[in-house]
């Protein structure tokens, strides 16, 4: 079947409809490239993630306020080093978790209760490029906030150490942390009702922030707390950022390992468990 | 032409557990217009047809599927679809015609590979719907009952997704245009009416070039002039060799439209025909008419066809049934003349879709 002469039947049907008349219907069934899908596809995700105001405000608008607000109120006593040093690499681990994982959970469990996914699922699109599509959307809002939170740290003197050799080690910790990320979220939506999702994924936002080593050190919290905060992917990201940005020194083995052990662990959760409908 | 069917559904059945039946996304959504109620004025034919009593129809998933008479299996399993086949030929528009309840969306998603049969054969295109789903997607084209967009997309965005997924995709500017949506195009989905979901449901449906495709309930909701225009690109469809399959509650809708007419209750086809072949069978046709009471019917019906009854019904009314064609109403009149009769009122009552399915169903549609 082939796409040609579309001159021909296409001027079928009343006379006088205009140029919508010239619609030729003629069956030319076949799938886009995976390219084309996968371009559409992340092109809409990311804007729609851009044109909703409460993902701005949580992804975007929240970090950056509490890098300026605890940079210039400066409650946080820590011994040696400058707040800011301090606040940067928690506030990107916080930046990857409310997008990778707040942001994608409460937008996929709305998309799975308007039928979204279902629809999508009745044209050519691979459900695999529809996830590639929405990671692919997390990665692209993710480098937006690298830049706006570097751009903003850098404005209020923050002084990174590493240098150029700490990049790859930077983008090591990012990359596992939104796959781990990321499988939570997708692990809630595809699981619980779009309400619960929301409200989970707030919640879970909020408790991560207060022990994630995010705005405070873990070195505050009680014993008990901290020894289950170590092994969360939030204290996990923002300890491992900080290693290497503000002391200079590797990821830290046990990070990379906890961040890669809740990638695994909650991605082959949600792959088993994710219901479409 | 060799018989091709495009959708093959033989022995079809489908339970779901009485928690688990399906509900209808997008609830809120008002039922279509419908044409001028006919209900009541067969009464008098009571065609042996009918099942006994009339089914109660709500609007809850939950109760329709009890109250449409479906027995629930001792396990507490309610047979949604009960050994249902159908055939679909190609080129064809076929409409799926039931109450609320009776199977018919059911039916389509096990079609469309969005549910797994319990038992039966489901060939689409010549292939299974769940098999072989990622050869079968770009050829077949889907309007779900209602749902399925991303709410904060903009209509034109998701057409324009959908169109991407396929490699000749109509151009959907020019779709929109058609569908009277150009406007709409940049609004939010969640912001457009009822309608105007429903006629981007459409697009969405057919802007890939599939040649088969599901429409459920495509003109629930509609007014008249989006009826209209959804109408006119089905009829083009069939124009251009696709096939449709649609379900649907309004008559006139089947009436219209439809090459064959599948007349679905309680999980089960209970008819199959083009409209003009339903609405033939059984008593074909009626005519009434006023007259002084008393008119010695039996010589009446020496002058007409073997076969056709009359007789008087409330004083003065008199009930002629058979096959009425215009021989039957000049043999009626002619003898009304001979006898210095003047009929009054004289009205001939064509047997319609309608009539059809209430004798067959019991159930007024969508009522």
């Amino acid at each position: 079947m082939t796409a040609t002469d579309a001159a021909g039947p296409g001027t079928r049907g009343p006379a006088g409809r205009g140029r919508a008349g010239l619609l030729d219907l003629r069956p030319a069934p076949a799938a886009a490239t995976r390219a084309r899908m996968f371009a559409a596809q992340t092109r809409l995700e990311l804007i729609l993630t851009l044109r909703r105001g409460e993902s701005v405000l949580l992804t975007m608008i929240i970090p950056v306020g509490l890098l300026a607000f605890f940079t210039a109120v400066d409650v946080l006593p820590s011994d040696t080093e400058k707040s800011v040093d301090f606040l940067v690499p928690g506030v990107l681990a916080l930046a990857v978790m409310s997008t990778a994982f707040t942001g994608q959970a409460i937008a996929t469990g709305f998309e799975r209760s308007y039928g979204v996914l279902k629809r999508l699922g009745a044209t050519p699109l691979p459900r695999s490029i529809l996830l590639a599509g929405k990671t692919a959307a997390v990665l692209a809002v993710e480098v937006i906030q690298l830049v706006l939170l570097v751009a903003v740290g850098f404005a209020l003197g923050w002084d990174p150490s590493g240098g150029a050799g700490a990049v790859p080690s930077v983008l090591a910790l990012l990359v596992l942390g939104t796959a781990a990320f990321s499988g939570l979220g997708l692990l809630m939506a595809g699981t619980l009702r779009a309400e619960a999702t929301l409200a989970a994924a707030n919640g879970v936002y909020l408790l991560l922030l207060l022990i994630g080593g995010v705005v405070f050190p873990l070195s505050k919290l009680p014993g008990w707390l901290r020894a289950i905060a170590e092994v969360l992917p939030t204290a996990a990201l923002s300890d491992g950022l900080r290693d290497v940005l503000a002391d200079g020194s590797g990821p830290g083995v046990r990070n990379l390992v906890v961040l890669a052990v809740w990638a695994v662990v909650t991605l082959g959760l949600a792959a088993r468990t994710f219901r479409w409908e | 032409m060799a018989e091709i069917l495009a959708v093959s559904v033989n022995g079809l059945v489908k339970t779901y557990s009485a928690r688990s039946i399906p509900s209808r996304s997008g609830t809120a959504r008002g039922e279509g217009s419908r044409g001028p109620g006919r209900r009541g004025r067969r009464s008098s034919a009571a065609p042996a047809l009918r099942p006994a009593p009339f089914a109660e129809v709500s609007t809850t998933p939950a109760t329709l599927a009890a109250s449409a008479g479906r027995a629930a299996s001792p396990d507490g399993r309610i047979r949604a679809v009960d050994g249902l086949s159908l055939g679909v030929p190609v080129g064809s528009v076929t409409a799926l015609l039931g109450p609320n309840g009776a199977g018919k969306t059911t039916t389509v998603e096990i079609c469309e590979g969005f549910r797994r049969a319990d038992a039966g054969e489901v060939r689409i295109l010549g292939r299974d719907p769940i098999v072989d789903a990622v050869a079968l997607r770009p050829r077949v084209g889907v309007m779900l009952q209602a749902g399925g967009m991303y709410p904060g997309a903009r209509a034109g965005e998701m057409l324009r997704l959908v169109a991407a997924h396929h490699r000749h995709p109509l151009d959907p500017a020019a779709l929109l245009d058609r569908l009277g949506l150009t406007d709409s195009a940049g609004t939010p989905f969640r912001r457009l009416s009822g309608g105007q979901q429903q006629r981007l449901s459409l697009a969405m449906a057919v802007v890939g070039r599939p040649e088969l495709v599901f429409l459920d309930e495509p003109t629930a909701g509609l007014d008249v002039a989006g009826r209209r225009t959804t109408w006119e690109l089905i009829e083009e469809l069939r124009t251009a060799g696709v096939t449709v399959v649609l379900t649907t509650h309004a008559m006139d809708e089947a009436e219209r439209l439809a090459d064959q007419v599948i007349i679905i209750n309680r999980g089960r086809v209970v008819a199959v025909g083009s409209p003009a072949e339903l609405t033939r069978g059984g008593a074909e046709g009626q005519l009434r008419f006023r007259a002084p009471t008393g008119l010695e019917l039996g010589k009446l019906l020496l002058a007409l066809p073997d076969g056709t009854t009359a007789h008087e019904g409330p004083t003065g009314h008199y009930l002629v049934q058979g096959t009425v064609d215009p021989q039957l109403l000049a043999a009626v009149t002619a003898w009304c003349a001979g006898n210095g009769v003047l009929a009054e009122d004289l009205r001939v009552e064509q047997r319609t879709l309608e009539d059809v399915f209430v004798e067959l169903t019991g159930s007024e549609l969508g009522s």
